[in-house]
């Protein structure tokens, strides 16, 4: 059983199952986010370490998506600050977020349609090419030594997640569960410092969830990217996650680890329910 | 079972990610390479240089332009005309002002000037989309021609108000003004042609191309992870306007010789380029090729069987002629709506499985 008291210090803490946590990686102050007249985060602390697994979890509507988009620099929060690798971060475009080490996948699948599968990875690995235009117009130097050398980190990730059969087909052609996979594959691809993911498992049939599972365990395994994950599928959340933050109603009712928050009253009541005898 | 892939197996990422994977098509290219460079030449005439090939040529590089930026990165505009004048004005203005210089090197510049005016109409685009943006380009063409038909300057305050090439030569042969000869003209083009594909290919198997097609597909999702919209779709305004610009000069300075904006440029130009996009297909260099050949060749050909063929008065073939084109677009887009390049494309899969398809 792990002690929330560790878990708050600054030199990380030892999982059940043996994985060395770190430092705090990115730290969450006092977030409030409105739309107009509407709270969707009111007043929400809580923090990320290196190598975990956090999981948010909440009824709909929670601010769950919300808060996955103030930290992918998607919405700009009114108050609180975020602070990433021990900095306040300041206002930032999205795609300076992701520059900075931070790749997401999405609720509704965001793949590009009319991209072959392996174009959408390589897309992913977009920081790892510096050609300029007339390098790559002239395919000179740098422009195809990075296409080889970034095809072939791509094809380690295709290994990977086990898509190698369909590498070159377009992406609207394939089914929903291996959408998903490449929408990881694409996140992945960026090497992320840490990995936000909406609902990997939403939609998906029982085998493909487990294979998702043990993607996302291997990983934070392998790699040992920091996950933040959303999901609703309790089962998941709980076997997978180091530490959960329960949201409602865009405010914070619950945070620790898996057990702690199965057996927190305020968070049956809101969201898990109560067990009829 | 010549066109096949069984057995044909890549073993480095080079190979893999080459332009013909399939080894008949990478023959077929080089053998109409060759056709282009060795043959051609040999067999053209006026007649053909003037009415098809030349035209084609040049248009094949303006529609590798806009598809650029419509099939590629997915802004739609209405503008091509006007850059196209761009480019023809820049070539004039640096073909009189500095008579000694290389036309090949004027026309290069008349396409880097366009680049530059392409990404100021392109700002727009960072804001507004779709038709909205059509409608801004729109607001380009009509005022660029205004523009270059106003303002003496453009047009060196000749009294016609006319803009018309002097002869300059390549290697000894003249392939501008009253003395170019067909194959020069025709040389110049498809050299600029070759290289303008070349290049177009390049930009789009690789990062940028795939920043393009990201912004096309999902603008949101491609911000995400990393694309800067901004870069994203400037330099999709700047490598369109710049094949656009190259077309222009040489629309002006090799076939027609002269020109005046509103005439040569006008909005029907855009359309045309646009159909030839469209027809196509969208997101394929292949597309630009098979566009521009339907719609300036396709017209030829037509006339001379209807005329030449059947011996049907040349005025009723004219009317004729349009009726069927119109008609023959309408059918394609129906039957493939991404285009020739689409239906090349799903031939060629039967064609890989072909004769056992199970």
């Amino acid at each position: 059983m792990l002690d929330t008291q560790a878990a708050s210090g600054q030199d990380g803490y030892i999982t059940p199952d043996g994985r060395k946590i770190g430092g705090v990686a990115m730290e969450m102050r006092n977030i409030t986010l409105r739309f107009g007249g509407v709270v969707a985060i009111k007043d929400i602390s809580f923090d990320i370490r290196w190598g975990e697994i956090r999981a948010i979890i909440g009824p709909n509507g929670a601010g769950k998506s919300s808060m996955l988009n103030v930290i992918s620099g998607f919405y700009h929060p009114q108050e609180g600050e975020v602070i990433y690798k021990g900095y306040r971060r300041p206002k930032m475009r999205p795609y300076q977020v992701a520059r900075m080490g931070i790749a997401r996948t999405f609720q509704n699948i965001a793949l590009f349609e009319g991209m072959s599968v392996l174009d959408n990875i390589m897309t992913g690995r977009l920081h790892h090419m510096q050609a300029n235009l007339f390098q790559q117009a002239l395919w000179w130097g740098k422009a195809s030594r990075e296409e080889d050398e970034n095809r072939a980190q791509v094809e380690k990730i295709i290994d990977f997640l086990e898509i190698q059969h369909i590498r070159k087909t377009p992406v609207a052609r394939l089914p929903y569960g291996l959408k998903k996979r490449v929408e990881l594959a694409r996140a992945l691809a960026a090497e992320p410092s840490i990995l936000l993911l909406d609902e990997p498992m939403a939609g998906m049939n029982v085998e493909e969830k487990e294979d998702m599972c043990r993607f996302i365990l291997d990983v934070n395994d392998e790699f040992g990217t920091t996950t933040v994950l959303i999901e609703h599928d309790m089962g998941v959340v709980m076997d997978l996650s180091d530490r959960v933050v329960v949201m409602d109603y865009g405010k914070k009712i619950g945070d620790g680890t898996p057990d702690e928050v199965r057996n927190d009253e305020e968070v049956i009541k809101a969201y898990l329910g109560v067990a009829h005898e | 079972m010549l066109y096949r892939e069984a057995g044909d197996f890549k073993t480095s990422y080079v190979a893999d990610s080459q332009t013909f994977p399939i080894r008949f098509d990478r023959y077929g290219y080089y053998f109409l390479l060759g056709f282009a460079f060795l043959v051609m030449p040999l067999v053209i005439n006026d007649y053909w240089a003037n009415a098809i090939v030349v035209p084609f040529l040049i248009y094949t590089i303006a529609a590798l332009g806009l598809n650029i930026l419509i099939g590629y990165c997915g802004q739609l505009s209405l503008g091509t005309g006007a850059f196209m004048a761009v480019g023809a004005y820049g070539c004039y203005k640096l073909m009189t002002a500095f008579p000694e210089l290389n036309i090949i090197i004027v026309i290069v510049f008349a396409g880097f000037i366009t680049a530059s005016v392409g990404v100021l109409f392109g700002l727009p685009s960072l804001r507004i989309k779709g038709f909205y943006l059509a409608v801004a380009t729109l607001a380009a063409q009509f005022f660029l021609i205004w523009l270059f038909t106003r303002t003496a300057w453009f047009y060196n305050y000749s009294p016609t108000g006319m803009i018309s090439a002097p002869t300059r030569e390549v290697f000894g042969f003249p392939v501008t003004g009253p003395r170019a000869s067909a194959v020069s003209m025709y040389m110049i083009c498809l050299c600029f042609l070759v290289v303008c594909a070349w290049l177009a290919r390049n930009l789009t198997r690789g990062s940028l191309g795939r920043q393009w097609m990201a912004i096309r597909d999902m603008d949101i999702a491609a911000e995400i992870i990393g694309v800067n919209p901004l870069m994203a779709k400037l330099t999709a305004f700047a490598v369109s306007s710049f094949f656009i610009g190259i077309a222009g000069a040489l629309l002006f300075a090799v076939y027609l010789g002269a020109a005046e904006a509103g005439e040569a440029f006008g909005i029907d130009k855009s359309f045309l380029v646009l159909f030839m996009v469209i027809i196509g297909g969208l997101g394929s260099i292949f597309g630009a090729f098979a566009g521009a050949f339907f719609l300036i060749v396709g017209p030829v050909l037509l006339k001379l069987l209807l005329v030449n063929g059947l011996g049907w008065p040349t005025d009723l073939a004219a009317h004729l002629e349009i009726m069927i084109i119109g008609a023959l677009i309408l059918v394609f887009l129906i039957l493939e709506p991404h285009g020739i390049a689409a239906l090349w494309r799903t031939i060629k899969e039967k064609l890989r499985l072909w004769p056992f398809p199970y």
